[in-house]
C-alpha cells in the first residue's frame, strides 16, 4: 500500500497576472506560448496555403495553356468559377466531409479549387496580352507555335499570372484560418479556440490574428518581389 | 476540437449517403431552416446597408475628385489580407458577442469592395466625357448624377454584387461569436449531427448562390442599354 506523501496537484507554474487579470494584450504570454501555440500555427498556415496554391497553380496553367489554344474552353470556365467563388468557404470544407473525411487533404481540396477560380482567369488574360502585331512579328522571324508561347506569350503575361498569384496567395492565406472549423490546425485554430471561450482570451486572438495578417501581406511582398526579378522591364508599368 | 473529438466524427464521414440525410434534414425542417435563413439575412442586409451608407458615397466623391487612390486601393489590399475569421474575433473583444459585432465586422468586410469598385468606377470615366459634361455647363453634381454615374454604374454594382456575396457568405462563420443564422447549426454538430452541418451548408451555399444571380439580374436591369450591347467597352476593372 502506497501512501501519498505529497500533495497530487500538479504544478502549472507561477500564473501569469497579466493573463489572470485578463489584460487586453499580454506580451509575456505570446513569448510563452510562440514555440507550443503560434510558431505551429504559422509553420501550419503556411504549409495549407502553400500546397493549396502550389497544387493549384499547376492545375491553372495547364489548364490555361490547353484553354489558350482551344478558346471555346474559356467562356464555361468563367461561368464555373463564378459560381464556385460564391460557395462560402466554410459550407465548401462542410460539404466535403462525406467524400473526403475530416482532415488536411478536404481542406486542400477546397482551397485549390478557390485559387484554380482565381488563378486560371488571369493566366488566360496573361496569355491574350500579346498584341497582334508582335504574334506577327514572332511568326515573321519564323517561330514556331512553340516557340511563341514560351518566348513572347508567357514573358508578356508575366505581369498578369504575377497579379493573379498575388490574390491567391493572400485570399488561400485568409481562407486558410476557415480551416480551424474543421482542423486543429493554422492560425484560425488559436483564434477559434479563445473565441469558444466564455470570455474570449484577448491576446490569442490579437496575436494569431496579426500573424495572418503579416503573413499575407509578407507572401504578397514576396510575390511583387519575384515579379520583378522575372520581368525587369514592367518595372515601370505596375505600381 | 481534438484529434480524439476529430476520429469520432470521422467514423461516420468518408460515407457519401450522409449527402442524402443532409437533403432529409433540410426536408424534415423546412421552416426552422427558413427561420434559420431570415436570420442570417437579415445580419446581412443591416452589415450591407451600413457598408453601403458609408463606403458607395466615399467611394464615388473620391473616384469624382481622382483623389484618395492609395485610400481606394489600400482597403483592397488590407480588406483581402484580412480574414473575416480575425475580424470577427477582434471586433468581439471591443464590441462583444451578438448581433451588433457581428454587424459591424460583415459592414467593414462589405466596404472594402463597394469603396474599391464605387472609386475606379467614377475614376475610370474618359476624362473626355466629363469635360464635355462640363462644357455644357453640368455642374459638379449634374456630371456626377448623368454621365458618370451611369457610365460608372456596372462597375460600381459589380463591388456592391461582391460585398452581398461576401456578407452572405461569411455570416455563418459569424456564428461562432453567437451570429444566429444557418452558421448556429455549422457550428453546432454535437446538436445537429453532421447531416445537420451538411444541411446547413447546402442551404448557405444555396443562399449565396441566391444573392449572386439576384444582383447580377438587378446589375443587367440598371446597366445603362448603350453600355449593354456587346461590342461597348466596359470601364476596366
Amino acid at each position: 500500500m502506497i501512501l501519498a506523501s505529497a500533495p497530487v496537484i500538479p504544478s502549472f507554474g507561477k500564473p501569469d497576472p497579466c493573463v489572470t487579470q485578463d489584460h487586453a494584450f499580454c506580451w509575456g504570454w505570446v513569448k510563452a506560448h510562440w514555440g507550443d501555440t503560434l510558431q505551429p500555427a504559422l509553420l501550419q498556415h503556411l504549409q495549407l496555403a502553400a500546397i493549396a496554391v502550389g497544387i493549384g497553380f499547376a492545375i491553372a496553367f495547364a489548364a490555361g495553356l490547353l484553354a489558350h489554344r482551344r478558346r471555346w474552353l474559356a467562356h464555361p470556365f468563367g461561368i464555373v468559377s463564378a459560381l464556385v467563388y460564391t460557395i462560402p468557404s466554410l459550407a465548401l470544407f462542410q460539404l466535403l466531409v462525406p467524400f473526403t473525411g475530416i482532415g488536411t487533404a478536404t481542406v486542400e481540396l477546397a482551397l485549390v479549387a478557390y485559387t484554380l477560380v482565381i488563378l486560371l482567369p488571369n493566366i488566360l488574360a496573361g496569355l491574350d496580352a500579346a498584341g497582334e502585331d508582335v504574334l506577327e512579328a514572332a511568326r515573321g522571324v519564323g517561330y514556331t507555335r512553340r516557340q511563341i508561347l514560351w518566348r513572347v506569350e508567357l514573358p508578356l503575361a508575366v505581369p498578369t499570372i504575377v497579379a493573379g498569384l498575388r490574390i491567391a496567395v493572400v485570399s488561400t492565406i485568409s481562407i486558410a484560418t476557415i480551416a480551424a472549423f474543421l482542423l486543429p490546425k493554422g492560425l484560425g485554430y488559436p483564434i477559434f479556440l479563445a473565441l469558444r471561450e466564455p470570455t474570449p482570451f484577448r491576446t490569442e486572438i490579437y496575436s494569431a490574428g496579426a500573424l495572418a495578417v503579416l503573413l499575407a501581406l509578407a507572401a504578397d511582398f514576396a510575390l511583387v518581389m519575384l515579379q520583378r526579378g522575372l520581368v525587369p522591364w514592367a518595372r515601370r508599368q505596375r505600381a | 476540437m481534438g484529434e480524439e473529438a476529430a476520429r469520432v466524427i470521422l467514423a461516420d464521414a468518408f460515407q457519401p449517403h450522409t449527402f442524402l440525410d443532409a437533403f432529409r434534414f433540410i426536408g424534415d425542417h423546412p421552416v426552422f431552416l427558413l427561420q434559420k435563413a431570415a436570420e442570417q439575412l437579415e445580419l446581412s442586409g443591416a452589415a450591407l446597408g451600413i457598408a453601403l451608407a458609408v463606403a458607395l458615397p466615399l467611394g464615388i466623391v473620391l473616384g469624382h475628385f481622382h483623389r484618395g487612390s492609395s485610400l481606394a486601393v489600400g482597403t483592397s489590399i488590407v480588406g483581402r489580407a484580412l480574414p473575416s475569421l480575425v475580424l470577427i474575433g477582434v471586433l468581439l473583444t471591443v464590441l462583444g458577442v451578438g448581433f451588433v459585432n457581428n454587424m459591424v465586422a460583415l459592414a467593414v468586410l462589405a466596404s472594402g469592395p463597394i469603396l474599391t469598385n464605387a472609386y475606379q468606377g467614377v475614376d475610370a470615366v474618359d476624362r473626355d466625357v466629363v469635360e464635355a459634361a462640363r462644357g455644357m455647363g453640368m455642374s459638379h453634381r449634374q456630371t456626377l448624377a448623368r454621365v458618370e454615374l451611369p457610365l460608372a454604374l456596372p462597375l460600381l454594382f459589380a463591388g456592391i454584387r461582391i460585398a452581398a456575396v461576401t456578407v452572405v457568405a461569411t455570416a455563418p462563420i459569424a456564428a461562432i461569436a453567437g451570429g444566429g443564422g444557418l452558421g448556429d447549426i455549422i457550428v453546432n454538430q454535437a446538436s445537429y449531427r453532421l447531416e445537420g452541418v451538411l444541411g446547413a451548408s447546402i442551404c448557405v451555399m444555396a443562399l449565396s448562390a441566391l444573392v449572386f444571380v439576384l444582383f447580377l439580374g438587378v446589375q443587367r436591369l440598371l446597366t445603362p442599354a448603350g453600355l449593354r450591347r456587346p461590342g461597348v467597352e466596359l470601364p476596366r476593372a
